[in-house]
C-alpha cells in the first residue's frame, strides 16, 4: 500500500470519499434532469427576480458579482478538485486592472471589464503554471503562498494601485453602448446590466461544462493517474482549468471595481481568497447553482449579523466548521441529494 | 576587515545580517516543523496553524503582564497551545478522518476564524506592544559588530528546541512509533498501537510548537490577532521548500527564508515580503517536491 492511500485522511483519494463526487453520482429522477438540461434558464429565471426578494439592491449586485466569483472558483475546487487558497489574486487582479483602465487611462466601461479580465487571466496563467507542479494538499499552501505574493506586489505599486488605500475614484455613472445609454446611478439599471455579464458568463460556464473538456475535467476529480491512463494530458488540462477558474473570478472582479467604484486592497488579501472558499463549501461544491446559494448566504449572514455584533467573523467561522463536519455537500447540495433520494 | 566590501556592503554588514537571518529562520524552523509534523503523520495541512502562533504569543504576553516572568511565559504558551490542540484534534478533526483530503483543511480554516475573533473579544482590535525581558536586553559583541541579545538568545533556544525533537523523535520509542506511523499507520496498528493517540499526541505537539513560536517571536513585533495570517503562508513556503513532512527540510528551509528575508530587508527593503514568494517559485521550478524530499517521510 502506498504512503498516500495509508495516511488517516489520505484514503479520501479514493473517488467514493470525496465529497465533491456525491452530487454528481447517483441516478437522477425525471425532474431533476430536466432541471439540469435548463441550467442556465432556470439559473437565470431566479437571477431575474432576485432583486425583488433580496433585502436591498445595492445587496442583491454584491451577490450576482460574489456568485460570479464562487461560479469561478467552484470550476476548479467543484469540478476539477482542486482547492485553491489564492483565488483573491485574480478577483483582485480583475477588479485593479478594470479600475486601473478606468482612472488612469479612461478607457469604456466595457473595454475595462476585458482589461480587467485579462489582467486576471494573465496573473492565472503565472500562477497556474506554478502551482499545478504540485499535488494535491500542496496545491492549497501553494496557491496560497503565490496569491500572497501578488498581493504585496500590487501593495507595493502604490501610484498604479493606491497601495494601502486601495484604487479610489472610478466612477461610472453611466454606460453609453451604440443606441442607448444606461442610468448606472439607478440600482435596478446597474444590477441588471451586471447580470447581462454574469448571465454570459453562466451561459458560457454551461457550455464548458457540458463539453468534452468539461468531461475530462470531472474526470480528473474522480481520478487524476486514472484519467492520465485514459490519455489525457491531466496537467495541461488542470493549468487550462485553472486559467478559465481565474478569468472567470477576474470578469467578477471587474465588474466588482465598476460596481463598487474603489477596489480595496483587501481584495487582494488572503481573507478574500477564503471567502470564495466559504462560499463553494456553503452552497454546494460541484454544483451548478451552488455559488450563487453560497454568495447569498455569505452575503446575508455577514449583512445580518454586523448588524448585531462587531464579531461576525466568530460565527461565520463556527458556522463553516459545522458545514465541514455536518454538511459537507453544502445547502444546495443537500437539497439536490435529498431530492434525488426522493426520486424527483 | 571593515575596508571589505561585496557590492556596495561592507563584509561585516553583511555577516551580521546572516545572523539576524538565522534568528528570524529560527522562527520559521519552528513554526514550519510543528506544520510538517502534523502533515508528515496525518496527512492534515493544519489552516489553523498560523493562529496557534498568534494565541501563543497572546497567553505569554497576557501572563508576562502578570507574573513579569518572561520564562513562564516561555513555558505557559506551548503548554495552552498544546492543551488547545488536543481538544481541537479529538473533538473537531478526529471525526474528519477517512474523508476527504481537504476537509481537515477546510475545518482547521474555519477553525481560524474562530481563534482570531476569540483573541479579538479578549484582547481587542488593536495589539499589544511587547519588548524584550530585561534580562535578553541589549547587545552582545560577536566579533564582527553587536547583536541583540535577544536574537541571539532565539538561536540557542531554538536549537535546543530542535535538538529535543530530533532526540525525541529519533532515540525515544515513542519517537520510533511515530516514524513507524508515518510510514505505515496500518502495520502500526496491527502491531497493537493504537495509532489515534499517536495522532493525537502529534497534534497537540505540533501546536505547542506553533504557540512556542509565537512567544518567542512577540518580542520581536509586538502580538496582534492577525500577526498569524502572514505567518501561516510563510510556514507553508518553509514547508514546500523544504519538502513536505521532512523535518530536516523544515530546519534547512526555515534558515534560508530567515538568511534571505534579512538580506533582502538590507539590499532592497521594498522587495523583502515578496522576497521569499520568489524562492518558493523557484524551488517550484527547479525541484517541485522541495529540498529534501520525501523520501521517508520524517526523514
Amino acid at each position: 500500500m502506498s504512503a498516500q492511500t495509508t495516511t488517516p485522511v489520505g484514503a479520501a483519494a479514493s473517488p467514493a470519499a470525496s465529497p465533491a463526487a456525491r452530487p454528481g453520482a447517483g441516478r437522477t429522477g425525471r425532474w431533476l434532469a430536466l432541471a439540469s438540461r435548463h441550467r442556465v434558464a432556470l439559473t437565470l429565471a431566479f437571477l431575474v427576480v432576485f432583486p425583488w426578494i433580496a433585502p436591498y439592491q445595492a445587496l442583491a449586485a454584491n451577490i450576482l458579482v460574489l456568485g460570479l466569483y464562487a461560479l469561478g472558483f467552484n470550476l476548479l475546487f467543484g469540478y476539477t478538485g482542486l482547492l485553491s487558497f489564492g483565488h483573491a489574486a485574480f478577483l483582485g487582479g480583475g477588479a485593479y486592472g478594470s479600475g486601473i483602465a478606468i482612472v488612469h487611462y479612461g478607457l469604456h466601461p466595457v473595454l475595462a471589464l476585458v482589461a480587467g479580465t485579462l489582467l486576471a487571466t494573465l496573473i492565472a496563467v503565472a500562477m497556474g503554471a506554478l502551482a499545478i507542479r504540485t499535488r494535491g494538499i500542496y496545491f492549497a499552501m501553494t496557491t496560497l503562498a503565490l496569491s500572497m505574493c501578488v498581493y504585496y506586489a500590487f501593495y507595493q505599486a502604490e501610484s498604479f494601485t493606491g497601495g494601502e488605500n486601495g484604487l479610489r475614484g472610478i466612477n461610472v455613472p453611466s454606460l453609453s453602448l451604440p443606441g442607448f445609454r444606461l442610468d448606472l446611478l439607478n440600482p435596478t439599471v446597474k444590477y441588471y446590466a451586471v447580470l447581462a455579464v454574469v448571465g454570459l458568463a453562466v451561459w458560457l460556464f454551461s457550455r464548458l461544462l457540458s463539453s468534452p473538456f468539461g468531461a475530462a475535467l470531472e474526470a480528473i476529480r474522480e481520478n487524476e493517474n486514472r484519467a492520465q491512463a485514459c490519455g489525457y494530458d491531466v496537467r495541461r488540462m488542470k493549468l487550462v482549468a485553472f486559467v478559465i477558474s481565474g478569468a472567470l473570478c477576474g470578469l467578477a472582479g471587474a465588474l466588482q471595481a465598476i460596481h463598487l467604484s474603489i477596489v480595496p486592497i483587501e481584495t487582494m488579501h488572503y481573507s478574500t481568497s477564503g471567502q470564495a472558499v466559504m462560499m463553494a463549501l456553503l452552497g454546494g461544491m460541484g454544483t451548478f447553482f451552488g455559488p450563487f446559494v453560497g454568495a447569498a448566504t455569505f452575503s446575508l449572514l455577514q449583512d445580518g449579523l454586523t448588524t448585531l455584533t462587531s464579531h461576525w467573523q466568530l460565527f461565520v467561522g463556527a458556522i463553516f466548521i459545522a458545514f465541514v463536519l455536518f454538511l459537507p455537500l453544502g445547502i444546495w447540495g443537500e437539497v439536490l441529494a435529498r431530492l434525488r433520494r426522493a426520486g424527483w | 576587515m571593515s575596508e571589505l566590501t561585496l557590492g556596495g556592503f561592507p563584509l561585516d554588514l553583511l555577516a551580521l545580517q546572516v545572523v539576524t537571518g538565522v534568528a528570524l529562520g529560527a522562527i520559521y524552523v519552528l513554526v514550519g516543523i510543528g506544520l510538517s509534523l502534523i502533515f508528515g503523520l496525518m496527512n492534515v495541512v493544519n489552516f489553523a496553524h498560523g493562529a496557534f502562533f498568534m494565541m501563543g504569543a497572546y497567553v505569554g504576553v497576557f501572563l508576562y503582564g502578570y507574573t513579569g516572568s518572561f520564562w513562564l511565559s516561555l513555558v505557559a504558551a506551548p503548554l495552552a497551545m498544546g492543551l488547545l490542540g488536543l481538544a481541537v484534534e479529538r473533538v473537531l478533526v478526529r471525526p474528519l478522518y477517512g474523508r476527504g483530503i481537504d476537509d481537515p483543511l477546510l475545518l482547521t480554516f474555519g477553525l481560524s476564524y474562530v481563534m482570531i475573533e476569540a483573541v479579538r473579544i479578549a484582547f481587542g482590535l488593536t495589539g499589544l506592544p511587547f519588548g524584550a525581558p530585561p534580562e535578553l536586553r541589549g547587545a552582545v559583541d560577536l566579533g564582527i559588530g553587536y547583536f541583540p541579545l535577544y536574537r541571539l538568545f532565539l538561536i540557542v533556544f531554538a536549537g535546543i528546541v530542535v535538538g529535543a525533537l530530533w532526540l525525541f523523535i529519533e532515540r525515544t520509542s515513542f519517537g520510533l512509533v511515530i516514524r513507524a506511523g508515518a510510514r505505515d499507520p496500518q502495520i502500526v496498528q496491527v502491531l497493537g498501537i493504537r495509532i489515534s493517540r499517536v495522532w493525537l499526541a502529534i497534534f497537540g505537539l505540533g501546536c505547542a510548537l506553533a504557540g512556542l513560536a509565537g512567544i518567542l517571536a512577540a518580542p520581536l513585533q509586538g502580538v496582534t490577532p492577525e500577526m498569524g495570517i502572514p505567518v501561516l503562508a510563510e510556514a507553508f513556503v518553509v514547508t514546500v521548500v523544504g519538502g513536505m513532512g521532512s523535518l530536516a527540510g523544515a530546519v534547512l528551509a526555515g534558515l534560508i527564508v530567515g538568511i534571505v528575508v534579512a538580506m533582502t530587508s538590507l539590499i532592497a527593503p521594498d522587495m523583502t515580503k515578496m522576497a521569499i514568494f520568489a524562492l518558493m517559485a523557484l524551488v517550484l521550478l527547479v525541484r517541485p517536491r522541495g529540498l529534501l524530499g520525501r523520501a521517508g517521510a520524517l526523514g
